[in-house]
C-alpha cells in the first residue's frame, strides 16, 4: 500500500466518512473511492452494493481479481443523562468498539471524576448536537427522566438519521412524551423510531443492568440492519 | 483495550511516518469457522512487533514471519491457512476453519 493511500483512508476515517479501498489481487494496485465517486468507478455497482451491506471481501470482474475493503464509520453513542445506568453503559460500549460521548448540562452529574475517559459535554443538548450532528452511523440514548433534556435532544435525533433512538421511561412516561413530540410536530412513522421501553427484554433491574440491555439492542439493530441490506441485495 | 481498526491503520501510518519497514496483512477470503472476519487487520513492523489480529493467534507467528520477508519488497504476497496445510500442526486453524491472507508492504 502506498503511503499516500493509507493517509487517505486515516484521514477518512477520522472524518467519519466511509471509503472503499480496491486492490488488484494480480498487479497489487490500489485506489480508494470515496462514496461521491464510486459511480465513475469501473467497478461503481458492487462497490455501491457492498458499501451499503458494510461488507469486505473478494469480487471478480472482466477476468480479474479484487479485494474491496469496506470502511464506514466506527459507531458511535450520544447520551444524554450522565446517570447511574450511563457510567455503567460507557465502559461496556466502549469494549465493543463503540465510541461514546455524554451530554449533560448538569454540571454535578457530568464530572470527570464519575466518567473516566468518556467524552462529556456539560451543556444543553440541542446546541452540543447542532455542533456535531448525529449521522447515519450514530446511536442515540435518552436517560435523564427530564423532558427539559431529553426532548430537545429527541427532537435533534428525530430530525437526523441516525440508526437508534432509545428513551428512558416507564410506558406512562413514554406516552406523556410521545404525546408532546407530537405537538411540536412529528408524526407516528417519526416518533416509532424511538425505542420505549428502552432495551432488550431480559428482565433487568439493576442500572448495569439496564445497560446490558441497551447495548444488546443497539448492537441488535445495528447487525440486522446490515443483514437485512445483505439479503436484499 | 483491544486494538480497533482505527488504531490499527493509524499506527501502520504512524509508524510508516516514523521510517520504519512496515507490512499489513488483511485476511481477504475466509471458509469455515473462521475466527476474525474479512477485512481485519494485523500490521507489522520491520522488528517484529506487530498490532491487531488476522485469527485471534492462531497463524499470527507465520504471517510476522512472511511480513518481515515483504517489508523492503515492493510485491505482496498471499497465505493460505487451514488444517488441510501440511503444516498445520505448526500453524492451522484449530477450529477447522481456513482462511486466506494478503501482505503487502507500506511504501
Amino acid at each position: 500500500m502506498q503511503l499516500d493511500i493509507l493517509a487517505a483512508l486515516n484521514r477518512s476515517r477520522r472524518e467519519r466518512r466511509a471509503a472503499v479501498l480496491v486492490t488488484d489481487m494480480e498487479s497489487g494496485a490500489q485506489r480508494l473511492v470515496e462514496p461521491e465517486a464510486i459511480g465513475v468507478d469501473p467497478l461503481g455497482p458492487v462497490l455501491a452494493e457492498r458499501l451499503a451491506q458494510g461488507r469486505s471481501g473478494l469480487v471478480e470482474a472482466d477476468g480479474r481479481s479484487y479485494f474491496l475493503s469496506i470502511h464506514v464509520p466506527p459507531v458511535r453513542l450520544v447520551v444524554t443523562g450522565a446517570v447511574h445506568i450511563s457510567q455503567a453503559l460507557a465502559p461496556m460500549a466502549r469494549l465493543a468498539d463503540i465510541d461514546v460521548t455524554i451530554i449533560d448540562p448538569r454540571t454535578a452529574f457530568a464530572t470527570p471524576e464519575r466518567f473516566p475517559d468518556v467524552r462529556l459535554l456539560p451543556e444543553w443538548p440541542d446546541e452540543a448536537l447542532a455542533r456535531a450532528p448525529l449521522d447515519r452511523y450514530t446511536a442515540f440514548v435518552a436517560l435523564t427522566h427530564d423532558p427539559k433534556i431529553d426532548d430537545p435532544a429527541l427532537t435533534a435525533a428525530l430530525r437526523s438519521d441516525c440508526f437508534y433512538i432509545g428513551a428512558l421511561g416507564s410506558r406512562k412516561t413514554h406516552a406523556k412524551r410521545l404525546d408532546r413530540l407530537r405537538e411540536a410536530g412529528f408524526g407516528e412513522t417519526d416518533v416509532a423510531r424511538i425505542h420505549a421501553p428502552i432495551g432488550l427484554n431480559i428482565g433487568a433491574v439493576s442500572p448495569a443492568e439496564i445497560a446490558v440491555a441497551i447495548l444488546g439492542e443497539i448492537v441488535a439493530t445495528l447487525r440486522r440492519e446490515r443483514a437485512e441490506r445483505k439479503r436484499a441485495a | 483495550m483491544l486494538a480497533s481498526d482505527d488504531d490499527i491503520l493509524r499506527e501502520a501510518e504512524k509508524w510508516r511516518r516514523a521510517g520504519k519497514g512496515v507490512a499489513l496483512a488483511t485476511v481477504v477470503e475466509t471458509w469455515g469457522s473462521a475466527p476474525r472476519p474479512v477485512g481485519s487487520h494485523l500490521v507489522i513492523d520491520e522488528e517484529g512487533n506487530f498490532l491487531g489480529s488476522v485469527s485471534g493467534g492462531c497463524v499470527e507467528g507465520a504471517v510476522v514471519t512472511e511480513a518481515l520477508d515483504v517489508i523492503g519488497e515492493t510485491r505482496p504476497r498471499m497465505l493460505e491457512f487451514g488444517v488441510a496445510d501440511e503444516t498445520a500442526w505448526q500453524v492451522g486453524l484449530s477450529c477447522g476453519g481456513r482462511i486466506k491472507v494478503y501482505v503487502e508492504p507500506v511504501n
